[in-house]
């Protein structure tokens, strides 16, 4: 690990991970293992990658925020300590193949992966505009950097403290239509992403969401991590949000029935395909572990 | 000098002891990428069942003092998908696979033993053994001897008979013996112990239930001691019996006690989670505890606490079982 430092409200960990920086592409997250080698918590952190550098043959910044004991953990790392990393892990965002102009939307800490997208969507000649939400001023995280980047950058507080009083999705759609966007890309919690993806729905423009959803492997051997998504044969499935995501397309995600499984769900308990052939067909749903 | 880590499940050899855990690896595929799989003892698939199966709703695992608690549920292709793109997979890349199965009846379990006898590449059938049985009002198989025992010999008997079929038990249980002896009886080759035993956590932030589920299966550190136990108690009873070890194994120590209460092979299922590289830094680990403790074969520490105090021939150590 390289350097530590605090950025407003959060932290940043820079760490030397040529491996990592070598197949990193914008999207791409990483899992650290948290509480040292004895540790007893044993579900890996994911986080999103902020950036990528050649430095010492290639480094890794990631941002989080305090949320409980794992990332407590971390904000007490100091430069020199070694961290357990693993990745490039998920699938990195689409891009497109016209020089088109793109919004991205953050809320909170979920810019945080979107300077490395905007910076190869510009040297595809595409148009970038962000749109920066928060609770609060000190938890907008990379304003300054967004208004070097961006065509323009809206940012919006809920206190009103910086930029517009409201949210993303409240100022999204003037944004939309101002820079007559093509695409939008999103990357927050899930109730931002669900107000974002309809909006874009609403414009009939392609919207690419980073969903974050509890993780504990990060490769896809877990199972804790799915969310119902719409498949392209029309097919809801409980797919993983760590290998088959984060990335996804936003209007092919179930927002409003994260939680549960849809009883149309390839396998749901009851659905076409999910009784067993036994005569008298009788499910067993109700396995343990 | 290096150690003899060959072992044995009933006359199938595995070129060292350590597996993957029934539902901790996803379709093999997943952990490809970390390493080539043909480094393990086997690889023991999830749970497969008839029908795909959407598993449960979120949240499913929950963090608790050196484990998880789990109610993914089962969630699978189900056993077409699975002998169509799964299992092919891995026998393409000549991976020792044993092939774990679950079901809502004993016809179920026949049914899915049947499918996998005309598939080229199993090695082994293991049978998850904590599911509700619908023709018994959702009554477990692992917690009623005489129907984990009438689901063992349906399986048995729709097995090819050089797959060995092993029986997987549940430590919650009121005598793991009695359901061990019965599993062996019904013709079980070997067992695989434990299964999560069933836990629960509330979010006191939420107060509510952590998991979608209410309840869910412990794994990790936390349930090793009661793996041990299961181990001890079972292994003493049915000495001649292969078992697969697993509950909490994180490092090459954690492999060697479950080795030294009585398995023959370790399965690691939760540390995969923590480590992508676990099941080979623990073989690795494993292998120099053996060594440096003078070992030269894998086999001579199977069982190895049993012995009485001082040496001389092992013996038989009772457990009461009461804590008390
Ligand atoms: C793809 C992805 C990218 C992420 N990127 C970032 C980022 O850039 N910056 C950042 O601050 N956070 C990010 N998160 C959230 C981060 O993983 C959680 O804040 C962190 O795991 C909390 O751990 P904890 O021990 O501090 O909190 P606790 O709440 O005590 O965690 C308990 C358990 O819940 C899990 N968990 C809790 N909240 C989340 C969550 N929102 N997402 C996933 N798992 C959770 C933890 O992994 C752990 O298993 C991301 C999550 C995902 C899935
Ligand atoms: C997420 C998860 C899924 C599991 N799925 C299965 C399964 O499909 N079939 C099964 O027999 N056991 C399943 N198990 C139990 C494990 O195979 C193993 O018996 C148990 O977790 C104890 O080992 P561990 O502490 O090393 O994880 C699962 C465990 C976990 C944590
Ligand atoms: S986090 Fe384990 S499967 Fe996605």
């Amino acid at each position: 690990m390289l350097t530590t430092r605090r950025v407003d409200a959060y932290h940043a960990l820079t760490v030397v991970a040529p491996g990592i920086a070598e197949r990193f592409r914008p999207g791409h997250f990483i899992t650290v293992a948290v509480g040292g080698p004895a540790s007893s918590t044993l579900a890996r952190r994911a986080f999103s990658v902020h950036d990528v550098k050649p430095d010492y043959g290639g480094t890794v910044e990631f941002v989080f925020t305090v949320r409980g004991p794992g990332t407590a953990w971390l904000a007490e790392r100091k430069a020199r300590d070694t961290l357990d990393m693993v990745g490039p892990l998920g699938r990195p965002f689409p891009l497109p193949r016209d020089p088109v102009h793109c919004v991205l939307v953050g809320a909170e800490y979920g810019s945080a992966p979107l300077f490395g997208l905007a910076d190869l969507l510009q040297r595809r000649g595409c148009r970038v505009d962000f749109v920066l939400g928060a609770a609060s001023a000190d938890r907008v995280f990379g304003a300054l950097r967004a208004r070097r980047m961006g065509e323009t950058t809206t940012l919006t507080t809920e206190d009103g403290s910086l930029g517009v009083r409201g949210r993303v999705t409240d100022v999204l759609p003037s944004v939309i239509a101002d820079t007559r966007a093509d695409v939008v890309y999103a990357c927050g919690p899930l109730s931002t992403l669900r107000g974002v993806a309809a909006v874009a729905i609403e414009f009939d423009i392609p919207i690419q969401v980073a969903v974050e959803q509890t993780m504990v492997c990060g490769f896809g051997v877990c199972g804790s991590c799915v969310l119902p998504v719409i498949g392209e044969d029309g097919v809801t499935r409980m797919v993983r949000a760590c290998v088959d995501g984060p990335v996804f397309r936003g209007e092919r995600v179930r927002f409003e029935d994260i939680g549960t499984i849809p009883f149309d769900a390839l396998g749901a308990p009851g659905a076409p395909g999910g009784r067993a052939h036994e005569p008298g067909g009788q499910t067993g749903n109700r396995h343990v572990s | 000098m290096s150690v003899d880590m060959r072992t044995y499940l009933a006359h199938v050899e595995l070129a060292n002891p350590i597996t993957t855990a029934a539902g901790c690896a996803g379709s093999g595929r997943e952990l490809a990428q970390f390493f080539d799989l043909n480094r393990l003892g086997a690889v023991i698939t999830r749970s497969i069942t008839l029908t795909p199966r959407s598993g449960r709703p979120t949240p499913r695992i929950a963090e608790t003092p050196s484990g998880l608690l789990n109610a993914v549920g089962l969630q699978g292709p189900g056993i077409d998908a699975f002998l169509d793109r799964e299992l092919p997979w891995l026998a393409e890349r000549g991976v020792t696979t044993i092939v774990s199965i679950a079901g809502g009846s004993v016809s179920e379990y026949g049914t899915l033993a049947r499918r996998l006898a005309s598939a080229a590449g199993v090695t082994a059938v293991e049978v998850n053994l904590s599911c509700p049985n619908v023709e018994d009002r959702g009554r477990i198989f692992a917690r009623d001897p005489a129907a984990a025992a009438e689901v063992i010999a349906a399986v048995r008997a729709s097995s090819r008979y050089d797959v060995p079929v092993i029986a997987k038990l549940a430590p919650d249980v009121a005598d793991v013996v009695a359901v061990a002896r019965a599993c062996v009886d019904g013709g079980a080759d070997a067992l695989s112990m434990i299964n999560t035993p069933l836990g629960m956590a509330i979010d006191v932030d939420a107060m509510r239930p952590a998991l979608a589920a209410g309840t869910g299966g412990l794994s990790g550190p936390a349930i090793r001691p009661l793996a041990v136990r299961c181990l001890w108690q079972v292994h003493a009873a049915l000495p001649g019996v292969p078992i697969i070890g697993m509950g909490g194994v994180m490092t090459g120590r954690d492999a060697l006690e479950l080795i030294l209460a009585g398995a023959c092979v370790v399965a690691v299922g939760t540390a995969i989670f923590n480590d992508p590289y676990a099941c080979l830094r623990i073989l690795r680990e494993l292998e120099d505890l053996l060594h440096k403790r003078g070992f030269e074969r894998l086999a001579d520490a199977v069982g190895l606490a049993h012995r009485p105090p001082g040496s001389g021939p092992r013996g038989r150590i009772d457990l009461e079982e009461s804590s008390l």
